[in-house]
């Protein structure tokens, strides 16, 4: 992004899914030290469209959880174009679990069009898998920070999304369906995406609004230096915080954060 | 029993259905004597709310929760209004969910039951709310949970907010859970999208009508995606019985006797 100027709704769509744009995979290279992945579900597979492990942040241990698709097309095709699958989500939820037992914090990175719609994820329940994350973020004993970097694909995103602080990054945009799809529905014509981006309300202002997130990182005319520096101290900050709160009080806090949305 | 025949083509108002399976002319009182399922073919159709309460609880049981919680346009969102208001005239409800406490089989137990006719069962904030408090009232009063779901997903018309509602409530049905409470789901034609992918595959006991559609994705959805032919039955309740992601696969008319006796062996 260069200039002042803020972009419409529907420019930070396509600025979010730019293929320039860096995803969870490039954070983990700038924010975390000695990362060591971590492959499986130990049920099926193992899903590239999700990496994860475990590293330091500023010399704290954490889990680290993020979506990633790709940056060459060979790269691209093999982490299926960031669409996780139900393997993805399952070895997300293993690794949590582990960071619950080791008392480390999770941070996610959510940057996805949606979870993969396939034949294959279906026969190995693609639902299920985003239902058993869901619950079980709720009671995971540990701080959990999740950070839209690009776009955060409905029911997909929202599977590394319950956490107890979220973070969007200024032009990642959140959504319960594509504006594209939404359009098809609305207007039978997926070509009004611009239209329905905006009434969608799915910009990191519109999200801060609803208090569906906590913080957005500017991005605005600032270097990816910049960026990465203040994303690495908010979720610094909200680890020391978090850490600081009894797990019951940690745990109500988690609850009462989804609790109050739409109450 | 308002409602419980909207999703159907009147060939005469209120007084004869024809079967989309089979093409038969079946009265509206025999179709709804005989649990909304063809005389002639067998074949399932939707069943409005009050109907499946009328099925499934004992008479005089049923108490309602949260009636009064009505939605509106919490996000400006072009023509949702008049969408809310056409779907309350269709269905006679005011939104997807109805509530409440009730006994099945003389067993106590908190019942939610969706409906396809006001907005395909969408969710938006009032049905998750609603849900939430049923589970929350369900957990301080310790009783087991029956939930009859029917979802297109969730509600597009109010954003971001019905995506968080599916965490909300899958939050509630853990509360529940952990207090060593039973919640059996059921899941009826259609259930698909955020719906799936939170509640309906939470169920201690999940349990599926025959045939009834239930998956994540939209089936045409996948089909654009993929370019793969779909496997005939896909998404099928018999599907996800086969692949494991359903307990069992029961017929209509036997659903009450089943849920009693899962509750009866919960009891506490």
């Amino acid at each position: 992004m260069s200039g002042n100027e803020k972009l419409k709704a529907y420019d930070k769509v396509l600025a979010a899914r730019n293929t320039a744009r860096h995803m969870g995979g490039y954070y983990i290279e700038r924010l975390i030290d000695d990362f060591i992945e971590l492959h499986g579900d130990r049920r099926f597979g193992d899903d590239a469209a999700i990496i994860s492990g475990i590293g330091y942040l500023n010399g704290v241990p954490v889990t680290v959880i993020a979506m990633e698709r790709g940056t060459t097309v060979e790269e691209r095709i093999k982490r299926n174009f960031g669409c996780p699958s139900p393997e993805g989500y399952r070895k997300a939820l293993r690794l949590m679990k582990e960071a619950e037992k080791f008392s480390r914090p999770i941070i996610c990175f959510i940057g996805s069009s949606g979870a993969y719609c396939g034949i294959d994820a279906e026969e190995r329940g693609q639902g299920e898998a985003i239902a058993e994350n869901l619950f079980e973020m709720m009671g995971i004993k540990v701080p959990i920070i999740s950070v839209v970097v690009g776009e955060g694909g409905s029911g997909g995103a929202l599977a590394l999304g319950v956490c107890d602080t979220a973070v969007m990054l200024e032009n990642s945009v959140y959504s319960v369906i594509s504006p594209e799809g939404c359009a098809s529905i609305l207007w039978k014509d997926s070509s009004k995406a611009d239209e329905a981006a905006e009434v969608l309300k799915l910009t990191s202002e519109d999200l801060y609004k609803f208090e569906v997130v906590e913080k957005i990182i500017d991005e605005t005319d600032r270097t990816q230096d910049e960026i990465c520096s203040d994303l690495k101290n908010f979720i610094l900050s909200e680890i020391e915080a978090k850490k600081a709160m009894s797990v019951e009080d940690l745990l109500a806090a988690r609850y009462e954060k989804f609790r109050k949305i739409g109450a | 029993m308002k409602g419980i025949l909207n999703f159907m083509k009147f060939s005469k108002p209120q007084t004869a259905v024809e079967c989309k399976k089979c093409g038969a002319e079946i009265s509206a009182s025999d179709l709804s004597d005989n649990l909304m399922i063809c005389p002639e073919c067998g074949a399932y159709m939707r069943m409005g709310a009050w109907e499946r309460l009328k099925m499934i609880v004992d008479e005089g049981s049923f108490c309602e929760l949260d009636e009064d919680l009505k939605s509106s346009n919490i996000i400006d969102f072009p023509g949702y209004d008049e969408k809310l208001s056409s779907a309350k005239k269709a269905s006679g409800l005011s939104e997807a969910v109805i509530c409440g406490t009730a006994e099945v089989g003389g067993n106590k137990c908190a019942i939610f039951v969706m409906d396809s006719a006001f907005m395909m069962g969408s969710m938006g904030t009032v049905v998750g709310e609603k849900i939430t408090r049923l589970f929350e009232t369900a957990t301080t009063k310790k009783l087991p949970v029956v939930g009859f779901i029917t979802s297109g997903g969730a509600r597009m018309q109010e954003g971001i907010l019905s995506l968080m509602q599916m965490a909300k409530v899958s939050g509630a049905v853990k509360r529940h859970s952990d207090g060593k409470n039973l919640y059996v789901a059921v899941l009826t034609d259609p259930t698909t999208g955020g719906i799936t992918a939170s509640f309906a595959m939470l169920g201690d006991i999940i349990i599926a009508e025959p045939k009834a559609l239930i998956g994540f994705a939209g089936a045409r959805v996948i089909e654009q995606t993929t370019g793969e032919k779909l496997p005939e039955g896909f998404q099928r309740a018999e599907f996800l019985l086969e692949h494991g992601f359903i307990d069992m696969i029961e017929d209509r008319k036997r659903l009450k006797y089943t849920i009693s006796k899962v509750l009866g062996m919960h009891r506490k």
